[in-house]
C-alpha cells in the first residue's frame, strides 16, 4: 500500500462495536473514512467480518476530548489512598449471598 | 450438458470471474478500508460461486454416474469457451471508477434476477439464491454511493466516472439478451427470461446515475455486439485471467491446500 495520502483529506474515525445484545459498544479501533456513512461501511468491512458486532458507532475522532496524560498525576492519584469510597465497609447479613 | 445446468454454471461463471477480478484488488486497493472491502465483496462472490458449481457438480453427476465431477473441475479444469460468464464481468479493473462502476451494473443485475430465482421451483437454486440476495444487497448498496461519490465529487473522479461508462456501456446489452439455456430455464419455470429485469435495471441505475450527476443510459441504444459470453466468446481479457486462476491445478492436478 501506498503512504497514506487519505490521512490529509479524509478523517479519521474511533468505531464502537457492540457483540451481543445486552452488551455495551465498546472501542474497537480507528479508520479513516470521507462521511460517516463510509466510515460505517469501512467499520462494518473492517471490525465485523468475523461475525464480531450487531451494532456500529462511529464517531469522528476529532470530537473526543481525552484527558491529558501530562495531568494524570492530580487527575487520578488522588483517589488513590480513599479506601472509604469502595463500598466494603458495611456488614452483610449472612442470607444475601450473592453480592 | 443439459441446458439447466448451463444456466447455473453461467451463474456460476460470473461470480467467479467477477470475484477474481476484483480479488485482483488484495493489496492495491486505494486505501486500507477499501482493499478490505473489496476482497470482501471478492470473497462474497466466490462463496456464491461454489454454491452454484456445487450444484452443477451434482447434477452432472446424477446424469452420468460414471463421472466424478467436483467444483474444482468446473472452475478450474474447463477452457475459456466453456464459460458463460457476461463479457461485462471479465472486464479488466482498470482504475477504481471502472472496478465500481462494473460492479454497481453487475450487483444491481443479480439483486434482481436472484430475487426471481429465489422463488423457483428448483429447492437448492432457491435457496442459493435466497443466501446470496442479503450479500448483494450490500454491494448494491456499496457500489452505488461509490458512483454518487465519484459522479458527484472533483472534476477528475467526475471524468474517471465518465471514461469507466465509456469502458463497460457497451456490455450492458448481453445482461438482457436470451440464450438457449435462459429459454429453457423459462419453459421449466427454473428461472426467467432476463427480459423482463430490463426496465428495472435500467431504472435503478439510472436513478443512481442522475444522482451521481452523470448521463443517464438508454436501453433503446442498438449496440454492435459480435462477442456473447453467455455462448463462450468471450473478450481478449478472459484468458489471461483463466490462465492465472488456474495454473496451479493443471500444474498439479488435484491438489489441495
Amino acid at each position: 500500500m501506498e503512504a497514506n495520502p487519505q490521512s490529509e483529506n479524509w478523517p479519521l474515525w474511533e468505531v464502537f462495536i457492540r457483540a451481543r445484545q445486552g452488551l455495551d459498544h465498546k472501542h474497537a479501533g480507528s479508520l479513516y473514512a470521507a462521511d460517516a456513512q463510509m466510515a460505517l461501511e469501512n467499520a462494518r468491512d473492517v471490525y465485523t467480518r468475523r461475525n464480531e458486532g450487531i451494532s456500529i458507532w462511529v464517531v469522528e475522532s476529532k470530537n473526543i476530548h481525552a484527558s491529558s496524560p501530562a495531568e494524570s498525576g492530580e487527575f487520578f492519584d488522588p483517589a488513590n489512598d480513599k479506601v472509604y469510597r469502595h463500598p466494603s465497609f458495611y456488614i452483610l447479613p449472612e442470607e444475601l449471598k450473592n453480592i | 450438458m443439459d441446458l439447466l445446468t448451463n444456466y447455473i454454471l453461467h451463474q456460476a461463471d460470473n461470480a467467479l470471474i467477477l470475484g477474481h477480478r476484483n480479488s485482483e484488488w488484495t493489496g492495491h486497493g486505494p486505501i486500507l478500508e477499501q482493499d478490505i472491502a473489496i476482497s470482501n465483496i471478492a470473497l462474497d462472490l466466490i462463496g456464491q460461486a461454489r454454491n452454484f458449481y456445487q450444484f452443477a457438480a451434482y447434477r452432472l453427476n446424477e446424469l452420468s454416474p460414471s463421472e466424478k465431477i467436483t467444483e474444482d473441475d468446473l472452475a478450474y479444469l474447463r477452457d475459456e469457451h466453456e464459460f458463460k460468464n457476461f463479457v461485462l464481468v471479465e472486464q479488466p479493473n482498470g482504475d477504481w471508477a471502472n472496478t465500481i462502476l462494473r460492479q454497481f451494473y453487475f450487483s444491481s443485475y443479480q439483486l434482481l434476477l436472484f430475487r426471481e430465482l429465489s422463488n423457483s421451483p428448483y429447492p437448492e437454486l432457491a435457496a442459493i439464491c435466497e443466501k446470496s440476495i442479503k450479500e448483494i444487497r450490500y454491494h448494491v448498496k456499496w457500489s452505488s454511493e461509490w458512483v454518487i461519490r465519484l459522479g458527484d465529487g472533483t472534476e477528475e473522479s467526475h471524468g474517471r466516472m465518465l471514461n469507466a461508462m465509456q469502458n463497460l456501456n457497451p456490455w450492458i446489452a448481453e445482461l438482457f439478451q436470451p440464450v438457449d439455456f435462459d429459454y429453457e430455464a423459462d419453459e421449466t419455470e427454473a428461472g426467467i427470461l432476463p427480459e423482463i429485469l430490463k426496465d428495472e435495471w435500467y431504472q435503478r441505475v439510472n436513478r443512481i446515475l442522475e444522482t451521481a450527476t452523470l448521463p443517464t443510459i438508454s436501453s433503446e441504444k442498438k449496440s454492435m455486439q459480435l462477442l456473447s459470453g453467455k455462448k463462450g466468446v468471450h473478450s481478449e481479457y478472459l484468458e489471461p485471467l483463466l490462465a492465472e486462476m488456474q495454473v496451479l491445478q493443471r500444474t498439479y492436478p488435484g491438489s489441495q491446500w
